[in-house]
């Protein structure tokens, strides 16, 4: 004990309801700890230790048993570490002269034999006492709050993140990777289920903010690296070299009109309809500035054409502008980087790619769009003929362990707007064939009940495939949806001229990259884990790092909007505190003993270490220290340690582990 | 490379032409085919269904036989033969106490065998991954050009878990780039992994037909000038009931059928004749005339008298109706746009 007294320990075990006690024998655990342990003045049990009447027994202990360290074996350190060590704190005890042992995580849920548990809790429980026991007191560091933000994803997520950040008065800065802000949405059609116009209430939405005074609009722009720690990032962004002057560029679209080179549009298009080599992705882009796809573009590929160059009134076109790198210091960091539509040529029987009429969801949004590659016109992909029936098959991708276990939760929806509005667009018969229809939101299953009066045909069960293959006459011709009528018990084989397939939605191809990038990580399925999936589901499990959207997991409009403004309402808190304060686990050098052999200098991966060249030895700043231990642990000379994480402690901590299992 | 060597009974008698071409194409491949000694009947597809220890017993004798050879893979070129090994050496990895019974049955015939020595392949497996199909369009000189085939892979190699060349059991592609690699014009055949009917044609005349009538009709209807298949069984019933099916639904298709190794042999030169080409009951001749190939003229010796009335019996309008289906886009949708 480094203030020189005798540590008077005391032991709480949580029951956590049954959720510890149902496994573990938790007055066992109490009371032999109580009996057994060294420096353990008391062991007690309680039913919630988390609830007020929990935090008060371990309050009134300290006053009353004079107790200079506290253990609590209850739930995981990520729920309710900061509530017992405010408890500590209130009774005025340092609050890192405490420690945690997850008896529930870690014990009851994973064991099933009680005496077993029983047996690893009073093991995990003795590494706490004897740890604790070596704890010194710490202060927490308090920083400032850069009341600057970024928001990476320029969909209707991080739009209304950045509007509501950028209305409260403070500056954002909103990066998207394409020509232009408005995301899937600005793809869409009508929204479900008030089939209100998509690009109608988005593009309002994209106007303000590409005009407002507090956001700085970066398109066609990577985030690249980011560094620090909340209240203080710095990001390194990529703004790809368009290769038109946007102080010049008036937007009056004469490059993209002129421009001789056509190419499929796989991204706006969704792979349905053309774009030039110089364009912007639509005629609402914010910001209006084309740019001009090199890859595509004949001058960059042949050498010769600046058609684009020879008509700008402005002289914009710059075919030798490169990629620009900004740095920019924020506070906080929100992402609402999307999702990627499930490709659907990876389930080759239901034909995408091989029969010309299948279609994904994304190509009929494209297709029943007014501004669209047919005006709106849902035709087959002869470009003319009008289908006379269709079949809309539901959770291409989804609900399908081969792809994707999870439900995408919007294909249901979607596709019952899809049924409208091929009914109102062709008045041809459609076929929904669907698992199970899931319409749980305001005003859903009025849609639905709309969908089933206006005569669409609903077949309960999974679409086997989709052939070609015409068995009897009235087959020749057509495309024949093979599928198991659940509720009648029977195989049908459904002619239709045209299959809507209702793809799921899946992370973003990169989002692990990006992930790494922000130091956030991805959960089994690939979406972005947040803090708590109830609680905090906009927060990470990395301070001033939110997330919005879909990026979280699959959601439609209204929930992604809500998580856009959740996420600016937390930012705003953060920013409206100006300060906050960290934990102090932080790596120090102790430089009597640091060699200068600068071995850690490069691995520490939040540049927090620098060495000093005129003293020959390395320094940590405790600002970037994120107290990963990387350093610690390979320093040759033992030099540096991690505040709270002492090879004492750690040691003692092991000691008493194996003091039980041994 | 040196496997084992599985004909199994079909190979000795209907499928012939399977096993001569297999034997035909494995020299230039490289690949060395030792074959098991004094192997039995693997029980086709009936057996397992009547008495199913006695059936895994007959099939394990095969495995225990086949580690006689000292080598670890054998390859099995008949689809009912390769399920059913397989399906057995698993079966003895993931259920000890059958591997139990079934050594006990070896034993009285002095063997034995312990799930999981012997790697059963099927033939497309190991030209597809272990040839690869770089090293097979290395050896063609002869081109299938303008050949157009129907790629058939039946139901027995097609299901999940076999894991053959990472196929996706719901739409494999690896016959498909096997005969692309030859340069024959490959169709996108729905059908690929649709039954043949089994042993349907003599329980359910009427289902077994149309079975068949369905996979003839739709290589008819997508101007295929022949199916591929890799299994003895699919060769069986689309070619030997054919003319059974055309009787029966009025029909007159004429869709020649040949086993996917005979088809390699011919693109590296080998004669039809080499090949078992000629023994197949509706006539592959029109096909093989458009690579320049001829089809063996009257067989040999005591097939000749037959031949002769089947050679009769074939009506013309099948060459005219191939060739006509040359240019065809054989999709019977709209047109596709070229991404």
């Amino acid at each position: 004990m480094s203030d020189g007294k005798e540590p008077r320990i005391g032991v709480y075990i949580c029951h956590c309801g049954s959720n510890i006690a149902g496994t573990v024998d938790v007055e066992e655990v109490a009371r032999w700890a109580g009996e057994h342990l060294p420096g353990v003045v008391v062991g007690r049990d309680y039913k919630f230790m988390c609830s007020s009447l929990g935090q008060e027994l371990i309050e009134k202990d300290i006053h009353d048993l004079d107790l200079n360290r506290v253990v609590v074996g209850a739930c995981s350190p990520h729920l309710h570490e900061a509530t017992f060590r405010g408890a500590c704190q209130r009774a005025g005890l340092n609050p890192f002269l405490f420690d945690m042992a997850s008896l529930r995580e870690q014990v009851s849920w994973v064991c099933a034999d009680r005496a077993v548990a029983t047996e690893k809790a009073k093991a995990l429980i003795a590494g706490s006492v004897y740890r604790v026991a070596q704890n010194e007191p710490l202060e927490p560091i308090i920083v400032d709050i850069n009341p600057n933000v970024l928001v990476v994803g320029g969909g209707v997520a991080g739009i209304q993140a950045a509007l509501e950040i950028a209305d409260a008065g403070y500056h954002v800065y909103l990066v998207d990777r394409e020509p232009s802000i408005g995301g899937h949405m600005a793809q869409l059609d009508k929204t479900f289920p008030t089939l209100d116009c998509s690009a109608c209430i988005l593009t309002p939405k994209m106007f303000s903010a590409g005009t407002h005074k507090n956001i700085t609009l970066l398109t066609y722009a990577d985030v690249e690296k980011v560094d620090g720690f909340v209240g203080n990032f710095t990001a390194q962004i990529r703004q790809h070299a368009r290769k038109v002057d946007v102080s010049l560029c008036t937007g009056c679209g004469v490059c993209q009109e002129k421009c001789p080179k056509k190419v499929i549009d796989d991204v706006f298009e969704a792979g349905l309809g053309y774009r030039k080599a110089v364009y912007t992705p639509f005629p609402q882009a914010v910001p209006k500035y084309p740019v001009i796809d090199v890859q595509n573009c004949t001058y960059f590929q042949k050498g010769s054409c600046k058609v684009c160059e020879k008509f700008c009134p402005t002289g914009a076109i710059k075919f030798d502008q490169q990629d620009e790198l900004l740095t920019v210091n924020v506070g906080n960091v929100i992402l609402a980087t999307g999702y990627d539509l499930f490709d659907s040529r990876r389930i080759p029987q239901y034909g995408y790619g091989r029969l010309a009429n299948v279609f994904t969801s994304m190509e009929f949004e494209r297709l029943a769009n007014a501004s669209g590659p047919t005006n709106g016109k849902v035709v087959l992909r002869d470009g003319v003929t009008v289908p006379q029936s269709v079949a809309i098959v539901h959770c291409v991708g989804s609900r399908d362990r081969n792809y994707n276990s999870y439900c995408s939760a919007i294909c249901c929806m979607q596709s019952l707007k899809f049924a409208h509005l091929v009914h109102e667009r062709t008045g041809a018969r459609v076929y929904n064939c669907y698992i199970d229809i899931r319409t749980p939101a305001k005003s859903y299953d009025e849609f639905y009940q709309r969908v089933l009066e206006e005569g669409t045909v609903f077949v309960r069960g999974k679409v086997a495939e989709v052939t070609d293959a015409a068995r009897v006459p009235g087959e020749e011709g057509k495309l024949i949806v093979q599928v198991e009528d659940t509720l009648v018990g029977h195989q049908r084989r459904i002619p239709v001229d045209m299959v809507i397939l209702s793809a799921g939605m899946e992370p973003r191809a990169g989002a692990k990259e990006v992930g790494k990038i922000f130091g956030i990580s991805c959960s089994m399925d690939g979406w972005f884990i947040e803090r708590h999936p109830k609680l905090d589901p906009v927060a990470t499990m990395t301070e001033g790092i939110f997330i919005a959207g879909v990026c979280q997991g699959p959601k439609d409009i209204p929930a992604s909007v809500s998580q856009g403004a959740a996420a600016a309402a937390r930012v705003l808190g953060l920013i409206c505190r100006g300060r906050i304060s960290l934990e102090p686990v932080r790596a120090q050098v102790n430089q009597d003993q640091c060699s200068g052999c600068r071995i850690c200098n490069n691995l520490c991966p939040f540049n927090a270490i620098t060495f000093i060249e005129e003293r020959g030895v390395t320094e940590i700043n405790p600002a970037l220290c994120q107290g990963c231990g990387t350093c610690v642990a390979a320093c040759p000379a033992g030099a540096i340690t991690g505040t709270h994480f002492s090879n004492t402690q750690v040691l003692a901590q092991i000691d008493g582990l194996l003091s039980v299992m041994a | 490379m040196k496997y084992s060597y599985f004909p199994g009974c079909s190979l000795e008698h209907n499928a012939e032409a399977y096993d001569s071409s297999s034997r035909a194409i494995a020299g230039p491949l490289g690949l060395e085919l030792v074959e098991v000694d004094d192997w039995n009947c693997c029980g086709a597809t009936e057996y397992i269904s009547l008495n199913m220890t006695a059936a895994l017993a007959l099939i394990a004798r095969n495995l225990a036989q086949a580690t006689k050879n000292g080598l670890d893979q054998m390859i099995a070129p008949c689809s009912a033969c390769y399920l059913n090994l397989s399906k057995c050496d698993r079966y003895m990895v993931t259920t000890p106490e059958l591997a139990e019974r079934l050594n006990t049955a070896l034993a009285a015939g002095g063997l034995s065998y312990q799930g999981g020595t012997i790697k059963v392949r099927h033939l497309i497996d190991v030209i597809t991954e272990d040839v690869g199909l770089k090293t097979l369009a290395s050896k063609v000189t002869r081109p299938l050009k303008g050949l157009r085939v129907a790629p058939y892979y039946g139901c027995l190699i097609s299901r999940p878990g076999l894991r053959i060349s990472e196929h996706n059991p719901e739409y494999p592609v690896s016959l498909d780039e096997i005969l692309e690699a030859l340069g024959a014009e490959v169709v996108d055949f729905p059908l690929k992994t649709h039954c043949c009917g089994g042993h349907m044609t003599q329980i359910s005349e009427s289902t077994g037909f149309d079975l068949i009538r369905q996979l003839v009709k739709g290589a008819s209807d997508y101007q295929a000038d022949m199916i591929v298949t890799v299994c003895p069984m699919c060769h069986l019933n689309l070619d030997a009931f054919q003319n059974g099916m055309n009787n029966f639904f009025k029909t007159n298709y004429q869709v020649p059928v040949a086993y996917f190794t005979q088809m390699i042999g011919l693109a590296f030169g080998m004669s039809a004749r080499q090949l078992g080409f000629g023994t197949s009951l509706v006539s592959a001749g029109p096909a093989l005339a458009k690579i320049g190939e001829e089809l063996p003229a009257a067989a040999p010796a005591a097939g000749a008298t037959k031949r002769k009335r089947d050679d009769k019996s074939l009506p013309m309008p099948t060459p005219l109706a191939a060739g006509q289906g040359k240019g065809g886009s054989g999709k019977g949708q709209g047109q596709e746009v070229s991404r």
